[in-house]
């Protein structure tokens, strides 16, 4: 906390205004960022804090407003000056090239030559020196398509030290990046202020702000709402700030009704890409009216359960019974058929067909049905009747059933799945990783409509990799371990440090 | 019977050269994230060019240039559309493959009494075989090693761009704006201005390849001269996956069919009708391409307009 210099501005942004056609994205935004500094931007998908940082990096021109860095009125033009100016920018989709090497990723547009030559010898050494000095790990003759993501976020890291940058932004950092990732991430962060450098994250997650942030800068809606020390504000002063509005953390949930098993599964073998078995014996039998937990560290079978669960993926052994009914092996309409409704873990991959509109997005499952079509033809009118009345009963924004799946916000994307899904009236809703990337407000929103399945009566299984989530939200906690399920428990008997161990292995209290 | 041997790998060779110019050009278009289908038509234009200029000027080198200066601008307007005006690269390379022909024909009219087909190069017109007198007349080793400039030059082109796309700077950054045109326009390297040059050289290269049969393997341009080895070249491309060296092998395959079914159709040793024996490089192309090539995989940004801010 004490690597800030006061006496040195690094970055002033002096009311900037950006304007797109008619839409303010940025509306007169003052931000002022000290040497040594981790200054959080924080702010709801969409309210312009990434639109502000490419302001700031050269990528958008600023409709008014100044730039000073290091005190001096600066004019940046592109990407160039920015880098030139000490500015680096680590983009929430990562800019590598997969076949590269780290090293080649790193000094492309930089190139060590030898002659005429690429001198790549002397990369890797620069590389290594690089990332010895801060302490950010990589391996640099390996390809980035083999690499982790949590590597490849200290590449795009290194790519901007390697230029020189003295100030770093974020942009999202921990979306993509595991629990530890995440920890190693918060760690790198400390060890460059230390060194000097100033950092800027773009966020949405209160709890990194808290622990990696000196100053937040709260933005809703284009407008600066507040700038804050971290240390003196709370998490739910934040999020209000951050919302509008209060913004209820703890879900609320009547006591669950016991119910009969809505879905069996027993002894089920699932083997991954790689032909090594992923789910390894797995049992489990989830009631309808209870939200099920499943809690695990990323890569412990979760995925290749849900595609099993969903049809997309072959069970070698093992069983599942929907409602009693077999249902191993069936293709996922006859699942889908058999009142199951799976939120996929990657919504723009397997939730949506993202240069369809959002009408066509809602009816994919039942466009063969009446009224969506008759005798082959799709009924526009119909399908876009059934879209608007969706749109205002899941409060999808903006209101227009026409607009193109991929131009919604991560938050209204998911709506559009929980429209569709749920209005199948499946008996057991299976919700892999459904609040990813999403903002409180919208997370509120997708727990509200979980629990709301449950009330139901219906069976609600929840697979998420944040614990808290899953302590909040379920009714029981199942933890996964290497394919098997290690432990059951109530979740009103869970906390944090039996789950972590259970995660890791260790078994019900640590056996 | 070795000569019969020496006969075919000769030309093989020799109808390798052709294939290899345009499958380089193929090569460095698509790693620099352009899918380049118009080589036909820059190579057709080659042809046509290289023997017009050739019958006029007499000089096989300066006819051989010109051959490329035309693959090249016709790849400048691939270029502007594909890369400036972000058109689809299929459709703007298939109307070069329509352009092209159509307007060697039209000049050809013009400029040779109506006739599609341009008048033979003279002698000293034609590329030379700078080898010429160092074998003995007729030895195994003359049939293979006494092959046109074109030849030679086509297998030196082979390691140049192999060394410019894997070891230079240029390389790095051609190759990275084929694979991710985002990350290299962030680090400053600007993904136009690779773009054109790896398309326009894409077609000088094609230009050459049209040359190296209308001046070297023939002596002159005729409509049907080409018919397809751009295409060839193209599946080459594929088959190599995306590598020089790759292509290489690709086109002396390719090349090894096309001088088989010349070996069978003059030596009479089975008796089948040439219009069979002449589709055997294109039934081998599809054989090659169905069986063969599994999965390789193209410069992942191939074929995709760039524009910024997506």
């Amino acid at each position: 906390m004490s690597n800030i210099d006061f006496n040195h501005k690094v970055v002033e942004m002096k009311n900037i205004t950006k304007k797109f056609g008619d839409f303010t994205a940025n509306d007169n935004i003052n931000l002022t960022v000290h040497k040594g500094e981790v200054h959080a931007l924080l702010g709801e998908n969409g309210a312009g804090k990434t639109t502000l940082m490419n302001v700031l990096y050269g990528l958008y021109q600023p409709t008014s407003g100044e730039i000073y860095i290091r005190e001096e009125k600066t004019s940046i033009e592109d990407p160039n000056v920015a880098i030139k100016k000490g500015i680096g920018m680590v983009h929430q989709h990562f800019m590598l090239v997969q076949p590269f090497t780290v090293a080649e990723n790193i000094i492309l547009g930089m190139e060590t030559t030898r002659g005429i030559s690429l001198d790549m010898k002397k990369a890797v050494e620069d590389v290594k020196k690089l990332s010895d000095k801060y302490g950010l790990y990589v391996d640099p003759n390996a390809k980035i398509q083999d690499i982790s993501v949590g590597m490849q976020q200290r590449v795009e890291i290194l790519k901007a030290l390697y230029r020189g940058a003295e100030i770093l932004i974020l942009d999202e950092p921990t979306a993509v990046l595991t629990p530890q990732e995440i920890e190693d991430l918060i760690e790198i962060i400390r060890s460059l202020t230390e060194q000097g450098k100033t950092i800027i994250i773009i966020t949405h997650k209160l709890k990194e702000i808290k622990m990696t942030s000196n100053y937040c800068t709260i933005i809703r809606r284009g407008k600066r709402i507040d700038t804050v020390k971290v240390s003196e504000t709370s998490e739910d002063d934040l999020a209000s700030k951050m919302v509008g509005r209060e913004v209820n953390f703890k879900v609320v949930k009547k006591e669950r009704e016991k119910g009969n098993t809505s879905i069996k599964i027993d002894n089920l073998v699932v083997k991954d890409n790689r032909g090594i078995n992923a789910v390894d014996g797995l049992s489990l039998e989830i009631n309808s009216g209870e939200i099920l937990g499943l809690a695990g560290i990323d890569g412990n079978g979760q995925s290749e359960l849900i595609e099993a669960l969903n049809g997309l993926r072959y069970v070698d052994s093992g069983k599942i019974f929907m409602n009693g009914k077999d249902i191993t092996n069936k293709s996922p309409k006859e699942v889908l058929d058999n009142n199951v409704a799976v939120i996929p873990e990657d919504r723009q991959k397997r939730g949506l067909v993202l240069d369809f509109s959002m009408a066509e997005n809602m009816i994919l499952e039942n466009y063969h049905k009446e009224p969506f079509s008759k005798r082959g033809i799709l009924s526009y009118n119909n399908i876009e009747n059934f879209a608007k009345d969706l749109i205002k009963r899941f409060d999808v924004r903006p209101e227009n059933e026409k607009i193109k799946a991929k131009a919604l916000s991560g938050g209204n994307q998911q709506k559009v799945i929980i429209a569709r899904e749920v209005t199948n009236d499946p008996d057991l809703l299976i919700a892999s990783q459904p609040t990813r990337g999403l903002d409180v407000g919208a997370i509120e929103y997708v727990h509200n409509a979980l629990v709301e399945q449950r009330d139901k009566g219906k069976a609600v299984f929840l697979v998420s990799l944040e614990l808290d989530e899953i302590m909040n939200v379920s009714d029981r906690i199942a933890v996964i371990y290497e394919g098997k399920i290690v432990g059951i428990i109530d979740a009103k008997d869970a906390d944090e440090k039996t789950l972590g161990l259970m995660m890791a292995g260790g078994g019900k209290d640590g056996e | 019977m070795l000569n019969d041997i020496g006969f075919i790998i000769g030309t093989s060779l020799m109808y390798a050269a052709p294939l290899l110019f345009t499958a380089l050009g193929g090569v460095i278009s698509e790693n620099s994230g352009v899918v380049n289908i118009g080589l036909e038509g820059m190579m057709t234009i080659g042809a046509f060019i290289g023997a017009a200029v050739g019958y006029y000027v007499g000089n096989p080198w300066i006819a051989f240039i010109a051959a490329g200066l035309a693959g090249g601008i016709f790849a400048l307007l691939h270029a502007i559309a594909s890369v400036t005006f972000h058109a689809d690269q299929v459709v703007s390379g298939i109307a070069i493959n329509f352009l092209g022909p159509g307007v060697a024909l039209f000049i050809s009219r013009l400029l040779f009494n109506g006739s599609t087909m341009t008048k033979s190069l003279s002698f000293s017109a034609k590329m030379p075989r700078p080898l010429n007198g160092l074998f003995r007349s007729n030895s195994f080793s003359d049939i293979i090693f006494n092959q046109y400039a074109t030849v030679y030059l086509a297998f030196i082109l082979v390691f140049v761009m192999w060394y410019t796309l894997y070891k230079t700077k240029l390389g790095l950054r051609i190759r990275a704006v084929g694979e991710h045109p985002a990350s290299a326009d962030t680090l400053g390297v600007s993904v136009t201005k690779i773009r054109y040059f790896g398309v326009i050289l894409s077609g000088i290269l094609a230009g050459f390849g049209g040359a190296a049969m209308s001046i070297a393997v023939v002596s002159n341009f005729r409509p049907t001269l080409i018919s397809g080895q751009g295409f060839i070249a193209l599946a080459a491309v594929i088959f190599g996956k995306w590598k020089p060296q790759g292509a290489m092998w690709a086109c002396l395959l390719f090349g090894a069919a096309q001088g088989l079914t010349v070996y069978l159709g003059g030596a009479g040793v089975i008796n089948i009708s040439s219009q069979l024996l002449a589709m055997l490089p294109y039934v081998l192309t599809l054989v090659v391409l169905v069986g063969f090539v599994g999965k390789s995989v193209a410069p992942a940004a191939s074929g995709e307009a760039y524009e910024k801010g997506e």
